[in-house]
């Protein structure tokens, strides 16, 4: 059980994350800050409580590994990565910008941490098997964790990807789904239903779990329930809140899906997540 | 008569041999392993071979991962699936991330024969090509191919390695020749023209080279096994020392090896060439040897390109 200290630590820690995106966002004045929010939370969790990984040692053959599926969501992860200690937290302003190894969408070979490049929806669960299947050939105990968007699985390749898993009984492997309910259109509900989501993942042989996925200690539960599901992959869909912990992006999660926070709605934002009247930029 | 053998048989001979070398290579197929002859492989080594069923899409991407924990991998199909059906996945998952996933496709072009245009791949050196950090490989014949393999085995990068499914001529003698990726083979010394070919056009062009010599017409012939990154100094050499060029392919005319020869003259010498190849067009089904007659991929039709290039020669 994760203690009362650890969880407020790891809201601290979120709180953070979620500065960051807005200020890295806002810096670059493009990314996606409403579906980054709406996994600083399981972002937080994963690598600042349940992963076991060495930001100075990057390519650890035992560390557990993360697919970031829905790789526009990368401000999330490169925050994560920086307040981990893989990289300077001053480094986060040069999001987007040319010369930088912080790619618009994440890019393995431009930053270490990175476990695999994507930004092109789907393939990321199958990188994710490919993984899983290499740490049993290798005898190795690691986790493979894989954080797909909602909205991704309308790509048929999510589904080949589940057959697989399925099949090759990969219980060394977590998928979370960020479950915001948009995509860049509109609802998921309105433009295309996944519907009866929890339904299908089952169907394909997995076992899943729901969580609030803004809330620590039901999202570790979840990953501690998942951890001990044997001989068949299990996925958590994580309840989420596109622009999470930004009221006026949480109204809004539409426009800020792929739209960055002016300078004037950064200081709005940074205020409201550090709980300030007024934030000083 | 020549030996006849099939690249994707000395595929799957190879492959099981490299199995029993090196147990850190891992083998992927999408259905068509008994086609592809990945078939051995699966036998002998049962926990390093995974079937990914009819889809191609999430091998490629499932190789990726795989070869992102240190595998080497080799992942086949036919040449249609792995290049196009799969390009996406190609481009993101192997070529942008400069993994060491071996794309190795069998029935290329239009010698796949009866079943149709939805399986001829006459486009794949093309759109491969185009793709960065991916070297694109096509041997001439069965022995070629062994190298070839082992090769890439060997090689670090994303490599597509384009093999045909009828059998073949043989062309090379197995103990003298040194294969080299980017390194093209000259095949025939020649003074008045250079053809350019590989796969299975290598042998009619050495065939139309010896038809062409009894009417004192002397040409070169070179294999460019390696279409990624091509031998741009050994084509410049042989344009300026003939004077005129042929490429003969087993490929839409359009991108593939003729197209690569061109890039590479326009922008380095001025002689002029012709192209031998499918035109832009789809094929349809048939005997492989109706179709290379039929889509103008013969002995004939290299021999009348050289003739009509020669004329053009200053």
């Amino acid at each position: 059980m994760i203690s009362k200290e650890k969880i407020k630590k790891l809201e601290g820690v979120a709180r953070r994350l979620r500065q960051h995106i807005i200020q890295m966002t806002c810096a670059a004045a493009s990314g996606h800050p409403g579906g980054s929010l709406s996994a600083a939370d399981i972002i937080t969790l994963l690598y600042f409580h349940k992963m076991r990984h060495n930001p100075k040692d990057p390519g650890w053959g035992e560390r557990d590994r993360f697919v970031m599926s829905k790789g526009h969501a990368a401000p999330i992860l490169y925050a994560a990565l920086a307040e981990a200690g893989y990289f300077p937290v001053k480094y986060l302003k040069t999001l987007r910008k040319i010369g930088s190894s912080l790619q618009g969408h994440v890019d393995m070979l431009a930053l270490p941490g990175i476990e695999m490049s994507t930004g092109s929806l789907g393939q990321g669960l199958s990188a994710a098997n490919g993984m899983a299947l290499a740490g049993r050939l290798d005898k190795r105990s690691y986790r493979v964790y894989c954080l797909t968007g909602d909205g991704e699985c309308h790509e048929g390749q999510i589904w080949e990807a589940a057959m697989t898993a399925a099949h090759h009984r990969l219980d060394n492997l977590t998928a979370i789904v960020d479950h915001n309910k948009y995509q860049i259109d509109g609802r998921i509900e309105e433009i295309k239903s996944l519907e009866p989501f929890a339904e299908k993942w089952k169907a394909f042989g997995w076992q899943v779990f729901s969580c609030d996925g803004h809330d620590m200690k039901a999202i570790d539960q979840a990953l501690k329930r998942a951890e001990k599901v044997k001989g068949r992959p299990s996925v958590i869909i994580a309840e989420t809140v596109k622009g999470k912990g930004v009221a006026f992006m949480e109204a809004k999660p539409l426009e800020y899906h792929g739209r960055a926070p002016t300078p004037e709605e950064e200081k709005k934002a940074l205020a409201e997540i550090c709980q300030v009247k007024e934030f000083e930029v | 008569m020549k030996d006849l053998v099939a690249t994707r048989e000395a595929y799957g001979k190879t492959l099981v041999e490299l199995g029993r070398e090196n147990p850190n290579i891992v083998v992927l197929d999408a259905d068509l392993s008994v086609s592809t002859k990945t078939a051995a492989f699966r036998k002998e080594f049962p926990d390093r071979f995974f079937d990914m069923g009819v889809a191609e899409q999430d091998m490629i991407s499932t190789a990726a991962g795989l070869a992102a924990c240190g595998k080497i991998v080799f992942a086949s199909t036919f040449a249609v699936f792995g290049s196009g059906r799969a390009w996406d996945q190609v481009r993101m998952s192997v070529a942008y991330t400069r993994l060491n996933v071996k794309i190795v496709v069998t029935h290329a072009g239009i010698t796949t024969g009866e079943d149709g245009a939805s399986h001829q791949a006459n486009e794949d050196i093309a759109i491969m090509r185009a793709l960065p950090n991916m070297t694109v490989i096509v041997p001439a014949d069965a022995v070629e191919t062994v190298k070839v393999i082992r090769e890439a085995s060997r090689f670090y990068g994303p490599t597509y390695i384009r093999l045909s499914r009828p059998k073949t001529p043989i062309i090379y003698d197995k103990k003298d020749y040194d294969f080299k990726i980017g390194k093209g083979v000259v095949m025939r010394p020649g003074k008045e023209a250079t053809i350019f070919a590989c796969g299975l056009m290598v042998a009619k062009s050495l065939e139309a080279a010896q038809e062409l010599k009894k009417k004192n017409i002397d040409c070169r012939v070179v294999n460019l096994h390696t279409i990624k990154p091509i031998d741009k100094g050994l084509i410049v050499k042989c344009a300026e020392e003939t004077g005129a060029v042929v490429t003969a392919e087993e490929h839409s005319i359009i991108g593939g090896l003729g197209g690569a020869v061109a890039e590479v003259l326009v922008e380095n010498t001025c002689v002029p060439m012709v192209r031998v190849g499918v035109q832009d067009m789809f094929g349809e089904s048939g005997k492989p040897e109706e179709l290379l007659v039929k889509y103008g991929l013969t002995t004939q039709n290299i021999i009348k390109a050289v003739k009509t290039v020669l004329k053009r020669k200053k």
